[in-house]
C-alpha cells in the first residue's frame, strides 16, 4: 500500500503557516532572534536567544482554547488546522482516521507555572485543567478531539526525533490498515528558563549571545551548539487509495521510514553513526529505492560540534561518491531546533522540496567544515533535477539514541 | 469593603467568559451552569478556584454541587466574603 501527503500545516519561528515559512526559508531569513525577558538578569540564564514563534498561537486562537490548552498543544492544534484545510477537509470514517502528533517534552510549561502556583499561593489554587494540559499526549487528544479522529491517537516520545517517529508510524498505521487517513506531526513550546537552563548546562545549546540570527551554523567549523526553537509542524498522511477517491491533491509519497536505537549513551550520539546510517538504510529498504535515486537530504544537523559530522559521515558512507549529486539542507540554520517539532517541520520542508524541486538553503556557514563531503547548499536555494522521480531523505534523532529517517518520493 | 451582588456578577461574568468563550450577556442571574451555559465539571472547578482567588473568599468541594445557577454563585460569593 502507497500512502501520500495531501496536507501540510506549521507555526514556526519562520511564519504562521507553510506558505510564510517556506518562503523566508527560501529566502535564507533568521526565525532566531534576543529574547525580549527578564531571565539573563532575573535567573542568570546563559543563552538569551532563541526562535521564536512569528505569530503567537493566542493571535489565532480563541481565549478559551489558549486557556485550557498548553502552548504546545496550542501550536500543534493551529499546524493541524492548516493542514487539514489544506487536504481539502476530507470526508472520512471518523474510526478509519487516526491523530499521531508527539512532543518530545510535553507541556513544561503548564507543569512549572503549576508549581510556582503551589509555591506562591498554595495547592488549593492550582487549577483543574492542569493534568490534561501538561500530559504530553495532550496534543495528539486534542488533534483527535477536534478531528473526531477514533482509529487512535497516539504520540511517540524519543526526545527531538519524536515528530518525525510520529510520522513514522503514521505511515505503519495506514499500512497496517488501521486508518485511510493520519493527521501526524510534532510540536514543541519549551522556551522557558528551565530548558534553557537545563540544555545549556549540558553544553548543548550555542552562546552566541552577540550574534542571534547567526548562531545557529550547521556545518560550519564555528558551530558551538543548537539553538533552541519553538513550534509544531503536520502532515496530512493518507493511502493513495482513499486520497484518489476523493480526487485529492497529492504532494508527495511517504514511501518508507527507518527507525533504530543506538544503545550507546543517554545522550551523545554512537560516534560511528551506525544506528543512523542503518536508519537511512532501513528507510531506503521500506522504500523499495536505492541510493541512487535519492537526490537531496533534509538532515538532522542542529549545530554541535560532534552531531553534525557524524550525520555527515554516515550520509557519505551511505551514499559513496552519489553523495557529490545529493543536495544536503540543514534548515535549523534558520528555524533553531523544535526539538519534538523538528522532525515534523522538517518534513514539511522536505515535501515541499519535492514538490517545488527546489533545496531550501543553509545559512550562516561561512566556512565549511573541511571533513563535509555530501554538496551542501548554501545561502540560496537550489534546483533539484527538473525531471523525473526525486526521493529525499529527512533524517532526525533523538537523546537516548533515537535515530528516524523517512524517506519521501515526487509523485 | 465587600462588593455588592451586581460587583460580584460582573467579575464573575469575566471569568465565565473566558473560560469558555460565551458572551457577556449571556450571563445572567437565573441561567443553569451545566444546562445553560453549557459548563462542564471541570470548567467549573477552574471556574470556583479562579473565583474563590479573584474574591478572595473559600468554596469547599461540597458547596459547588448547590451553585446551580449564576445566581446561586452570585448569592454564596457575596455571602462569603469577610
Amino acid at each position: 500500500m502507497t500512502v501520500v501527503v495531501t496536507g501540510l500545516g506549521t507555526t514556526s519561528p519562520l511564519g504562521g503557516d507553510v506558505a510564510s515559512t517556506w518562503e523566508a526559508a527560501l529566502a535564507g531569513r533568521s526565525g532566531v532572534r534576543t529574547l525580549d525577558n527578564d531571565w539573563a538578569e532575573k535567573y542568570g540564564v546563559p543563552v538569551h536567544f532563541a526562535g521564536q514563534l512569528a505569530v503567537r498561537p493566542e493571535e489565532v486562537l480563541s481565549r478559551p482554547e489558549t486557556k485550557r490548552m498548553d502552548p504546545s498543544a496550542q501550536m500543534a492544534i493551529v499546524a493541524a488546522r492548516e493542514a487539514w484545510a489544506d487536504a481539502g477537509s476530507p470526508e472520512v470514517d471518523s474510526e478509519r482516521l487516526g491523530s499521531i502528533v508527539s512532543s518530545g517534552i510535553g507541556g513544561v510549561w503548564t507543569l512549572l507555572s503549576a508549581w510556582d502556583t503551589v509555591k506562591e499561593k498554595g495547592a488549593g489554587r492550582v487549577l483543574p485543567l492542569t493534568v490534561p494540559m501538561l500530559m504530553p499526549n495532550s496534543p495528539t487528544a486534542y488533534v483527535s478531539l477536534e478531528f473526531k479522529a477514533r482509529a487512535g491517537a497516539h504520540s511517540p516520545v524519543s526526545a527531538c526525533a519524536s515528530g518525525a517517529e510520529a510520522i513514522g508510524m503514521g505511515l505503519e498505521m495506514i499500512e497496517s490498515g488501521r486508518a485511510d487517513i493520519v493527521i501526524a506531526g510534532g510540536t514543541e513550546a519549551a522556551i522557558h528558563p528551565l530548558p534553557i537552563s537545563a540544555f545549556a548546562s549540558m553544553q548543548a545549546l550555542s552562546k552566541r549571545n552577540d550574534d542571534p540570527a547567526g548562531a545557529s551554523r550547521p556545518y560550519d567549523v564555528s558551530r558551538d551548539g543548537f539553538v533552541l526553537g519553538e513550534g509544531a509542524g503536520v502532515v496530512i498522511l493518507e493511502s493513495e487509495e482513499h486520497a484518489k477517491a476523493r480526487g485529492a491533491r497529492i504532494y508527495a509519497r511517504l514511501m518508507g521510514r527507518g527507525m533504530t536505537a543506538d544503545a550507546h549513551h543517554i545522550a551523545a550520539p554512537e560516534p560511528n553513526g551506525a544506528g543512523q546510517t542503518r536508519a537511512m538504510e532501513l528507510a531506503l529498504e521500506s522504500s523499495g529505492l536505492t541510493t541512487a535515486d535519492v537526490v537531496h537530504v533534509n538532515a538532522h544537523a542542529t549545530s554541535t560540534p560532534v552531531g553534525d559530522m557524524i550525520e555527515a559521515r554516515g550520509i557519505r558512507a551511505l551514499l559513496g561518491s552519489h553523495a557529490d549529486d545529493v543536495l544536503l539542507s540543514a534548515t535549523k540554520s534558520m528555524t533553531g531546533h523544535l526539538l519534538g517539532g523538528a522532525g515534523a517541520l522538517e518534513s514539511v520542508f522536505t515535501v515541499k522540496a519535492l514538490e517545488t524541486r527546489t533545496a531550501p538553503p543553509t545559512i550562516n556557514v561561512t566556512e565549511p567544515d573541511p571533513e563535509l563531503q555530501v554538496d551542501l547548499v548554501r545561502d540560496t536555494p537550489r534546483a533539484l533535477p527538473a525531471e523525473g522521480d526525486l526521493a529525499a531523505i529527512n533524517n532526525s534523532f533523538g537523546f537516548g539514541g533515537h535515530n528516524v529517517a523517512l524517506v519521501f518520493t515526487t509523485v | 469593603m465587600a462588593l455588592s451582588e451586581n460587583e460580584v456578577l460582573e467579575g464573575l461574568a469575566e471569568i465565565v467568559v473566558d473560560e469558555t468563550g460565551i458572551d457577556a450577556a449571556e450571563v445572567t442571574l437565573e441561567k443553569s451552569f451545566t444546562d445553560d451555559l453549557d459548563i462542564d465539571s471541570l470548567s467549573m472547578m477552574t471556574i470556583v478556584t479562579l473565583a474563590e482567588e479573584k474574591f478572595d473568599v473559600r468554596i469547599p468541594d461540597e458547596d459547588v454541587k448547590n451553585l446551580v445557577t449564576v445566581g446561586d454563585a452570585v448569592t454564596y460569593i457575596t455571602g462569603a466574603q469577610a
